[in-house]
């Protein structure tokens, strides 16, 4: 048993030496940064980019969206990123905890979730008509994980349709999975990030509705500048540039609120 | 081991659908094999480059037009309206035939390889002996190939229970009907409960292992085979 434990262990930390190394070969290249980002920021992000570079055209900024849970991992396990755009503020906060933060954890927006179709009338787009008949799947991002899926779960129970609609349920491993199970039309609705309803992708192809955000608890999300980038001092500039007033702009035509939305719902929540 | 009721519904589920695959392509695989090893026909080379397929391509390839075809404009999702059944995509039958193709060559490939070593001598004895196709088939190939159908089972059994990323795209993650095992590994290890993670992890590492453990130590042996034969 112990052995067999032993080997398990030596693949695993194989694996991550591989995936590291294959980090290494895409990502940080001679001169730059690299950025691991949560799926949500997709499109927000890669704008801002482009807006950087149009004032820093010799800087090099590479980027890698995936699930923020993934990345909290994968930088603890010393992955080559410099800067972590996280769509769970706890996530930046435990690694800032645990050391291997290089920088304050900085809020850079707050989520909001949208109920969005490509089949359904705008004026069908509302929690109570999930129950119709017509509805056979809803997607959702995995509640277990996903930050986007906690809240989702929490919207629909607090307005008491969780349990009649858990049967329809599908699960996304990631905001943009779920956003894929209902662009193809294999779920009817979805709920999902305010940003990717906003997106060029999606926003000609189908509708959304915002839920509201007394459903949910807020979705903080915050960045840091991690250890092994601590003392690059581009990507530090680069996390003071998401608090200017053009990446502000794109966050927020994105969908994404002030930070301190997020801190106000819950004072309200609080009281 | 103290896996949970999710763990041991994901195994139990990881297993219905390896057998199912495993016995579907018994069906469908055999005669694809006979066909690739003794025709001479110029579609043999395509064909055969059809089924390898799944060997080389990413399963996000498949995946993705998988999850195309079932949805409601794709062929497979019309097709599916046009027979009134259920659509495909998030449910178990979607995964058995997404499945079916994914582990293709790991039946046909070892079943084509027992087919042509057998050769065309004994088709040709058994053809004196007036012997219909179908029956020289059951009673002379089929004895003769028994290892080849064993490995190609065991193979597309074990392959089918490891599969991962097509299943990720087009099941949806429900319990009980698309949530296999390897998904649930997945969800554990996304979560960060690595512990739970590795208790799967760690059975279904002793089972993969056990089971191309049992296929490499299962050497043909053609005269054992004729003795077990003759003691029936």
């Amino acid at each position: 048993m112990l052995k067999t434990g032993l080997l398990g262990l030596r693949v695993l930390r194989l694996l991550l030496a591989t995936m590291a190394i294959s980090l290494v070969s895409d990502g940080a290249g001679a001169e730059g940064i690299s950025i691991a980002a949560a799926s949500d920021l997709k499109f927000a992000l890669d704008e801002i980019i482009t807006a950087f570079k149009q004032t820093h055209p010799k800087d090099e900024v590479t980027v890698s969206y995936g699930s923020s849970g993934k990345f909290f991992t994968q930088v603890q396990q010393g992955a080559p990123y410099d800067l972590f755009f996280s769509a769970d503020k706890e996530l930046t906060t435990e690694l800032a905890a645990k050391g291997f933060a290089g920088s304050a954890v900085i809020g850079y927006g707050c989520g909001r979730l949208a109920l969005w179709s490509a089949s359904l009338k705008p004026a069908d787009l509302t929690l109570d008509f999930l129950t119709n008949n017509a509805i056979t799947h809803i997607a959702i991002a995995n509640p277990a994980h996903a930050p986007y899926g906690k809240r989702a779960k929490e919207a629909l129970q607090a307005s008491g349709k969780w349990q009649s609609l858990e049967a329809k349920l599908v699960y996304g491993e990631s905001i943009s999975e779920t956003a894929q199970f209902v662009q193809t039309g294999n779920a009817q609705v979805g709920i999902i990030a305010l940003a990717l309803a906003l997106s060029p992708a999606l926003s000609s192809k189908g509708s959304y509705w915002l839920i509201p955000k007394s459903l949910h608890s807020p979705l903080e999300q915050a960045l840091i500048v991690t250890k092994r980038a601590e003392k690059k001092p581009l990507a530090h500039r680069f996390a003071s540039y998401i608090g200017t007033a053009p990446a502000r702009a794109l966050l927020s035509r994105y969908g994404f609120e002030e930070p301190s939305a997020c801190t106000s719902t819950k004072a309200q929540k609080a009281n | 081991m103290g896996l949970s009721d999710g763990d041991i519904q994901a195994l139990w589920l990881s297993l219905q659908l390896a057998s199912t695959v495993t016995l579907l392509l018994l069906l469908i695989g055999t005669p694809i094999a006979w066909w690739l090893a003794r025709s001479c026909s110029r579609w043999t080379l395509p064909l055969a480059a059809v089924v390898a397929l799944p060997l080389v391509l990413p399963p996000s390839v498949l995946g993705f037009y998988a999850l195309l075809a079932m949805g409601p404009n794709g062929p497979l999702g019309q097709l599916t309206v046009t027979l009134g059944l259920a659509p495909l995509a998030f449910s178990f039958a979607g995964l058995v035939l997404a499945s079916v193709f994914y582990s293709l060559p790991f039946m046909v490939q070892p079943l084509q390889n027992a087919f042509e070593s057998i050769g065309e001598r004994p088709l040709e004895i058994a053809a004196t002996l007036r012997a219909s196709p179908l029956d020289a088939f059951f009673s002379v190939v089929v004895p003769l190939t028994w290892p080849g159908f064993i490995t190609a089972s065991i193979l597309t059994f074990a392959h089918t229970l490891g599969e991962f990323g097509v299943v990720l795209m087009i099941g949806g993650n429900i319990p009980g009907v698309t949530r296999v095992a390897s998904v649930q590994i997945y969800d554990h290890v996304e979560a960060l409960e690595y512990a739970d993670a590795h208790r799967l992890a760690l059975v279904m590492l002793l089972f993969c292992f056990s089971v191309l453990l049992a296929v490499y130590a299962f050497k043909p042996e053609p005269n054992r085979l004729g003795g077990e034969h003759d003691g029936d």
